[in-house]
């Protein structure tokens, strides 16, 4: 007969405010196998913990459930109780009257009769528990960082200056992301490449640091503290090692013509060429789409030119394996493209430019040398018109959000206009002016007060071009309503922040979450904010939601102590959820019938044959057996095995029928 | 077999038949769309008694019969997005015995307007309330299910 214990917590208001916690714990008494049943204010508090291990030791339970909040939530803190009181951690089961019942529905009998049903279902579930042991498991202490903007770079540091080792993926030739495309940064105007390539140039030369760039990830195999991470090196077409970055290839190569990626197409580059003047590594790559030897097998003008003798026509992909025992997603973001906007000309008018391309047109480092011109002709404009939230806040563009970043760089933008075009007028369509951070909002009255940038809130509704400028016709609703004509020289979209081209190819390699807009998702929002419901995974930057750069640096150290927190441990403690096949006394030895239909369903080959052998070593049968290293317990094997042979730990057949046959 | 259980009686009006739905749901996808929809606060009918599993993939369809026959009204399954499953294939196998336990139960006269399948992810919370609302009602025009358990309780089952 069992000896089973519940809990009922009220958390507060939360529970008990729609379930009568007192009626719950009372039905819970009469069950059968029930020897003690309470409710207390709050299960997760000291004394609330105090009140389980005691009743665990008084009343010698074997076997308790805390009816409360979701098991992802409070499990550990319970089981972890339960071991401290005597009991195997594995014989504690959570009954979730909080996410699933009192929080999602109205107070009354039906609701308190469900809390019951749920209390009841995980009663039945632990009088079939088994005590288990956690597996033991070494943690690889290189962490694997994908994305090299500023997140990656930010996460990669902090893990490698805590002393273990990194490596840093970045799919593009050199580290840097979006933060180097920057002019000046929100809300202090200071350089931002000045502030990142100091971080960009610790990265290279880190003893702990591996930098693989022009490289992405191919798979992620394993688990929590054991990952293996397959990465392609792209080729370069030069050999990194004896390459010196002199450059003289990156000025002799004879195809001018390639739109440039870096100045977002407002400048041309060569078909071999380093991204920007800083890049990291300071190593040029052959473009070989648009390389004359590549595309006709004739030239080799860098080749002869190079006195390193560096170029590698013949260089392939290299495919690396690494053992990794975390992994820091920082994959970034991208813009949606003025081609997204048929109201503002499908992106066909030069003069109708995005924010990250405004940004290189006021770079130092730009194609204009820092100077306001416009890309169709060259002149400096008397008149900018910004146009804030295109795109976001949009359901019709499929981006319900605010893209958090806009209403800050717009304020920006239109104030270095004006520092550069004294006498140019800036004006600014909004929807809603959102400054909230340190020092925002002064920013934004800074652009409008000492600066005088004219904010005229209302929507855009057309931009078209009319004699050598574009003429926006928007409305100013807080003067009316009135219909507003401008005819401006230049006009700039901020654009909807998104989700990074391939972010949900890559989610789904890794197995993490994904929301609808492909941002990847936390596992909790607000107490896990970095975390992934993946173990092992953790999020940085804007690839989880728009971000600025301060929120991206603040979350990629976060995402960097949980890192570390993870190798401080010399090995991990892995849930016993993993699948055994029976065993059985002679002559039956196990019901398994060595159908290895379960190998088939196994996505990780678990599976091994077992030969059952004499004394003398004849077979006797073969059956299977399961790696628990390489189980992860997801149990399809246990739902495919025809003769039941098979069963899951922690959810087995026992446990999950009785649980319905609860209800 | 061959007893046809394919029109439940309606209720007559004004009655409170509350129908006793039963969720198999993973825990990485819909078990965490489903605690979101709490942390969200969005409400749902609380007919719906959720049983959490690693995977999709674990659910034996002997457990779908065993709560017809306990006295569950509805069923709903529910994991992970194909391609997102937590365990690579996991929901894809689910997919797979789905569709041929669907023919099977069809053809021993099972009400599958009784049994929803469906995919709901650790991000939809707001998906997971409409979705239980929606069985929820449609079982609750259905009726109660006394066939399936007539049948299992002469031994059918």
């Amino acid at each position: 007969m069992s000896r089973i214990g519940v809990f009922v917590c009220h958390c507060g208001e939360n529970i008990a405010g729609t379930v009568d916690c007192a009626v719950v714990a009372e039905a819970a008494r009469s069950l059968r196998g029930v020897v003690h049943s309470v409710d207390y204010k709050y299960m997760c508090s000291d004394p609330g913990q105090k009140l389980l291990k005691e009743a665990i030791r008084d009343k010698n339970l074997d076997g308790v459930v805390v009816a409360a909040c979701s098991p992802r939530m409070h499990e550990p803190t319970f089981r972890a109780a339960a071991e401290e009181a005597g009991l195997n951690a594995y014989q504690c089961e959570m009954a979730n009257l909080r996410e699933h019942c009192s929080w999602v529905h109205a107070k009354g009998e039906a609701t308190t009769a469900k809390a019951i049903d749920l209390v009841r279902i995980q009663v039945e579930k632990v009088k079939r528990n088994a005590p288990l042991r956690p597996i033991r498991v070494p943690v690889a202490r290189t962490a694997l960082v994908l994305g090299g903007g500023i997140a990656g770079i930010q996460a990669a540091l902090d893990i490698a200056n805590a002393g273990n080792q990194v490596i840093l993926v970045e799919r593009s030739p050199s580290i840097g992301g979006h933060m180097s495309q920057l002019s000046e940064t929100f809300p202090t105007l200071d350089c931002s490449q000045c502030i990142l390539t100091p971080r960009m140039v610790e990265v290279a030369r880190h003893p702990q640091i591996t930098l693989y760039t022009y490289a992405e990830l191919e798979r992620l195999d394993g688990f929590i503290g054991n990952f293996k991470a397959t990465i392609r090196k792209r080729a370069r077409k030069v050999d990194e090692k004896i390459c010196n970055g002199c450059g003289v290839c990156t000025q002799k190569c004879p195809v001018k013509k390639i739109p440039d990626e870096f100045n977002e197409g407002l400048s041309m580059r060569r078909a071999i060429y380093v991204p920007f003047p800083q890049a990291v590594p300071n190593r040029p790559v052959i473009d070989t789409a648009n390389c004359t030897f590549f595309k006709s097998g004739k030239c080799r003008a860098c080749e002869k030119l190079c006195t390193a003798k560096a170029i590698r026509f013949d260089q392939q992909d290299e495919v690396v394996t690494r053992e990794v025992g975390a992994v820091v997603l920082a994959t970034g973001f991208r813009t949606m493209g003025t081609n997204q906007f048929p109201e503002y000309g499908y992106g066909r008018y030069p003069d109708l430019i995005d924010g990250l391309k405004f940004e290189r047109l006021a770079s130092a480092s730009g194609p204009t040398s820092g100077a306001i011109k416009r890309p169709s002709d060259g002149k400096i404009p008397e008149t900018v018109v910004f146009i804030a939230c295109a795109g976001s806040r949009d359901e019709q563009k499929g981006v319900s959000y605010c893209s958090k970043i806009c209403c800050m760089y717009t304020a920006k933008h239109a104030m270095l206009y004006r520092h550069k075009v004294h006498g140019g007028k800036a004006y600014v369509f909004y929807m809603d002016v959102r400054a909230a951070g340190k020092n925002y909002d002064e920013f934004v009255r800074r652009a409008v007060e000492e600066d005088g940038v004219k904010y005229l809130r209302g929507r855009v509704s057309r931009v078209y071009p009319d004699k050598g400028q574009l003429v926006v016709k928007g409305v100013d609703t807080l003067l009316g309503g009135e219909p507003l004509e401008i005819r401006a020289d230049m006009v700039v979209l901020a654009t909807a922040v998104q989700a990074q081209h391939g972010s949900e190819e890559l989610a789904q390699k890794l197995h993490v979450a994904y929301d609808k807009y492909r941002f990847f998702a936390e596992a909790h929002p607000k107490l896990r904010p970095v975390e992934t419901n993946t173990a092992g995974i953790f999020l940085a930057g804007a690839c989880q939601s728009p971000r600025d750069i301060p929120e991206s640096v603040a979350q990629a150290s976060g995402a960097a102590a949980k890192v570390c927190g993870l190798f401080s441990r010399p090995e991990l403690a892995r849930e016993p959820i993993v699948a055994v096949v029976d065993r059985q006394p002679p002559p039956v030895f196990s019901h398994c019938v060595g159908c290895f239909l379960c190998r088939s369903a196994c996505p990780y080959q678990a599976i091994e044959e077992e030969a059952i052998r004499t004394r003398n070593g004849e077979i006797i049968r073969t059956v299977a057996h399961v790696n628990a290293g390489l189980c992860q317990g997801c149990g399809t094997c246990v739902a495919t095995c025809r003769t039941k042979a098979i069963d899951l730990q922690g959810f087995t057949n026992e446990q999950v029928f009785a649980e319905v046959v609860a209800i | 077999m061959g007893t046809s259980v394919t029109t439940p009686t309606p209720l007559k009006e004004g009655s409170t038949f509350e129908p006793k739905i039963t969720a198999f749901v993973c825990n990485w996808c819909t078990y965490a769309g489903a605690d979101l929809t709490g942390t969200s606060r969005i409400r749902y009918q609380p007919n719906v008694r959720v049983i959490r599993f690693p995977c999709t993939g674990r659910i034996d369809f002997m457990l779908i019969l065993k709560a017809f026959a306990h006295g569950s009204d509805g069923v709903i399954v529910s994991g992970c997005h194909p391609n997102d499953c937590h365990y690579t294939t996991g929901n894809y196998l689910a997919r797979r015995r789905w569709i041929v336990f669907r023919d099977v139960l069809e053809f021993t006269g099972i009400d599958l307007r009784r049994l929803t399948f469906a995919w709901v992810s650790a991000a939809e919370g707001a998906k997971w309330a409409e979705l239980v609302d929606e069985v929820t009602d449609r079982v609750r025009a259905l009726g109660p299910y006394r066939e399936y358990q007539a049948l299992a309780s002469a031994g059918i089952e």
